[in-house]
């Protein structure tokens, strides 16, 4: 356990001396405070909990923004020490190959959630802080936040998991890179452009609800942005309402596909890595 | 006789199709330096890795600080042993010391001994700056720092003194011979046997995969076959040659007053004895350390055609 809390450490020094934890932090501040103060700015007539519409905006960010940040960090992780020669000297280390993957991911989703939750708190501290008025309303929004921060953590490490994965399967730092990239396209913007391409086409003919159900479910974006979507008071603003109604995926399911996106790239980063000749 | 450090036992290694390593078999004992002499190419960091336990070997088995050192409980085993990869990399972002601290934090170490270290390896002036910073030779000697960490048992070094000064080179046979003294076992590898005269135990010549010579440095100079020469220049020549030409016999005229001959080492003093007047100059040439390496890898070149 201790060998991988040093390792972990490691990758978030790492992070703090190459900039990476500032400049993902500055980036999700400022679009996060943006997004924030022109969200509210429509609704601020109508009274509207300005938190509750901070969220949709927020988690269609973090959608593009924290599948990119993870995928940029993680893909270089185990290519590029062995492409730079330090992953020798580290496996000649009393380290097993398992807690070299456990610990970068650890040090990589440390710097995504310091990242997120600065980030994300800071909008939600200066919206509170410049609307004195609607206390109760904000009030309310205040659990969804909270799932906001804690799913956008969890793609964020889905993603890193997904980037480890192709780190330890390629052989040069540019394949990863390529691959990072293409996964991000696919994810973020492909999948659903595709979906939306065959619900039109089908017509509603062979693709069911629960097949719809299930496609979602193998993009771990689109599991998030069920999850953050559907809520309550904020689903009506997210213009996801329609779909959140018709769809039979419950919170825990969600979340449960969140976890699984996390758990399974992860095992399989492990399980190749520990055969990856060095 | 105490079990070797290390035991490589018909060690066989392919990558696909091509072969590194085929058939061999060594060992490292305690209080011992032995030097790995070969070619880019020849197997040499090959050799290392399967010791280190990085990659497993196709036949043949490696035995390590008594273990397997791919093993399951290998890591403990690591614990006392020192690597220094080839071409030693380090985050550029980091400090020397920080480093170095977080190499003793993996063996658990402790941090405090780290001042001295850096100090044994002419490192404590730099230890504050980044390693992005630092030249080829002091990364070379932050290397060898982090391979020194826990005190280990046996020390694999992969071509230490590539980017050292003479100066930083002599240091570090020093600290070599210093450790070996302590019973460590050392083994470094290098393509210049040249360099190993006088600081190695043992030399171990590997070629395209083979082990072509394992023995002392003499040893291997009376394997290789290769002689002195003697080597003289006449007054008048080169009409000695035919004045009496009897004496002259298996002498070759190297231009037009220099010959020499090849002998045997125990044969010079008596052939000096009755060197001819005309002789003005003598001079011994004896193989350097790089002609009996050359001819290893001829005689092996010849024996696989």
């Amino acid at each position: 356990m201790l060998t991988i809390l040093i390792l972990a450490g490691k990758e978030l020094r790492d992070g703090l001396r190459n900039r990476w934890v500032l400049g993902a932090t500055l980036l999700l501040t400022v679009f996060a405070l943006t997004l924030a103060f022109l969200g509210a700015a429509p609704t601020g007539t109508v009274k509207v909990a300005p938190l509750a519409v901070t969220i949709v905006s927020l988690s269609s960010l973090s959608i593009f923004l924290l599948p990119l940040i993870a995928l940029l960090l993680s893909h270089d992780a185990i290519v590029g020490e062995a492409e730079r020669g330090t992953l020798a000297l580290l496996l000649a280390y009393p380290v097993a190959r398992w807690q070299v993957v456990i610990g970068k991911f650890l040090g990589h989703v440390a710097i995504l959630a310091f990242a997120t939750l600065t980030g994300f708190g800071v909008a939600a501290a200066a919206l509170s802080a410049t609307e004195g008025a609607p206390e109760g309303a904000d009030v309310s929004a205040l659990p969804a936040f909270a799932v906001l921060l804690g799913s956008s953590v969890l793609l964020g490490a889905a993603f890193v998991a997904i980037g480890l994965l192709v780190s330890t399967l390629v052989r040069e730092r540019s394949t990863a890179g390529g691959i990072a990239i293409g996964l991000w396209l696919g994810f973020v913007l492909i999948w659903d452009m595709a979906l939306l391409g065959v619900l039109v086409t089908d017509q509603g003919r062979s693709v069911t609800g629960g097949v719809l159900d299930g496609l979602l479910l193998l993009n771990p974006t689109d599991a998030y942005r069920l999850l953050n979507l559907t809520g309550d008071n904020v689903g009506a603003f997210g213009g996801t309402a329609g779909l959140a109604r018709q769809t039979a995926l419950t919170p825990p399911a969600l979340l449960a596909a969140l976890l699984a996106w996390v758990a399974l790239p992860l095992a399989a980063a492990v399980a190749r890595f520990a055969r990856r000749p060095v | 006789m105490t079990e070797p450090l290390i035991t490589l036992s018909h060690v066989t290694m392919t990558f696909g199709r091509q072969v590194a390593v085929r058939d061999v078999s060594l060992a490292l004992n305690s209080g011992e330096c032995v030097g790995l002499v070969g070619h880019n190419g020849a197997g040499k960091s090959t050799l290392i890795k399967l010791m280190l336990g990085l990659i497993r070997p196709t036949g043949g088995h490696v035995h390590a600080l008594g273990g397997d050192p791919a093993g399951a409980a290998a890591g403990r085993a690591r614990v006392a042993l020192g690597y220094l990869p080839e071409n030693v990399a380090f985050q550029p972002a980091m400090t020397g010391a920080e480093t170095l601290a977080f190499y003793a934090r993996l063996k658990r170490q402790d941090v405090r001994g780290n001042a001295a270290l850096l100090a044994k390896v002419g490192l404590e002036q730099a230890a504050r700056r980044r390693v992005g910073t630092y030249s080829k030779g002091m990364r070379q000697r932050l290397g060898l720092a982090q391979a020194l960490l826990g005190s280990p048992r046996a020390l694999l070094l992969d071509e230490p003194t590539t980017g050292l000064d003479p100066a930083a080179r002599q240091d570090f046979y020093a600290l070599l011979r210093d450790l070996r003294d302590g019973g460590v076992g050392v083994l470094l590898s290098s393509h210049a046997l040249a360099e190993m005269e006088g600081q190695v135990d043992r030399v171990v010549v590997m070629n395209a995969g083979h082990k072509v010579a394992d023995g002392s440095l003499n040893d291997l100079r009376a394997l290789a076959g290769t002689r002195p020469r003697l080597v003289v220049r006449l007054a008048g020549a080169p009409r000695a040659v035919v004045n009496v030409p009897d004496r002259w016999i298996g002498w070759r005229m190297i231009c037009d007053d220099v010959l020499d001959i090849e002998c045997d080492e125990a044969d010079l003093p008596a052939l000096m004895r009755t060197l001819p007047q005309e002789v003005i100059e003598v001079d011994i040439a004896r193989p350097s350390l790089d002609d009996v390496y050359a001819a290893f890898l001829r005689g092996k070149a010849a024996a696989r055609c």
